[in-house]
């Protein structure tokens, strides 16, 4: 799991059916200090997180856990979202 | 998930016989401001995506529970066409 900051949104109609109904976001990913490491990515959303908020997220198959029992193709989800940045202590 | 374009088609004859019927496409991460980036990956279109449109790709084991791809040997999916890419102006 990674902290990293939601940056934007992306909107595809034309989807595999198991996305249907999925919010899609652009999730920049952060070091402990915050600050923007690597490459943006696209991230399923799995608990309701916005644009500017701060999230961590999980990949690899495990990103297709919160979903449960559905299947969803993910390989990048957004499983919480931090409180404030001021909680995240280094 | 990656954006990536799609560049162009594979053609196997002989493969897998779990990926006959499937479509092979020869995809490029791009930035999410469209530019491109360096490399490829081929990928399994999910979706009936077409040359140069921007696409969602999946990769890893969680490619296969794209529907239709259950039991495949695949490792990159296209699970979506995007219309659009909003980021938000910096703070």
């Amino acid at each position: 799991m990674q902290l990293a900051r939601v940056i934007g949104t992306v909107v595809a109609t034309i989807k595999n059916e198991a996305l249907e109904g999925r919010k899609l976001l652009v999730v920049q990913t952060l070091d402990k200090d915050l600050q923007s490491i690597g490459k943006p990515m696209v991230a399923i959303d799995s608990v309701g997180a916005g644009v500017g908020e701060l999230v961590f997220w999980c990949r690899g198959k495990e990103a297709s856990f919160p979903f449960k029992r559905e299947d969803i193709p993910t390989d990048c989800t957004i499983i919480g979202i931090v409180d404030s940045d001021a909680h995240v202590t280094r | 998930m990656i954006i990536a374009r799609i560049l162009g088609t594979v053609v196997s004859t002989q493969k897998d016989e779990r990926l006959h019927g499937k479509k092979l496409l020869i995809v490029r991460p791009i930035n999410v401001d469209g530019t491109d980036t360096t490399g490829y990956v081929v990928a399994v279109d999910t979706v009936g995506a077409g040359f140069h449109e921007r696409v969602l790709v999946v990769a890893g084991s969680s490619a296969r529970l794209a529907q239709g791809l259950k039991d495949v040997p695949v490792d990159a999916a296209i699970v979506g066409v995007i219309d659009t890419v909003d980021i938000a102006a910096p703070e």
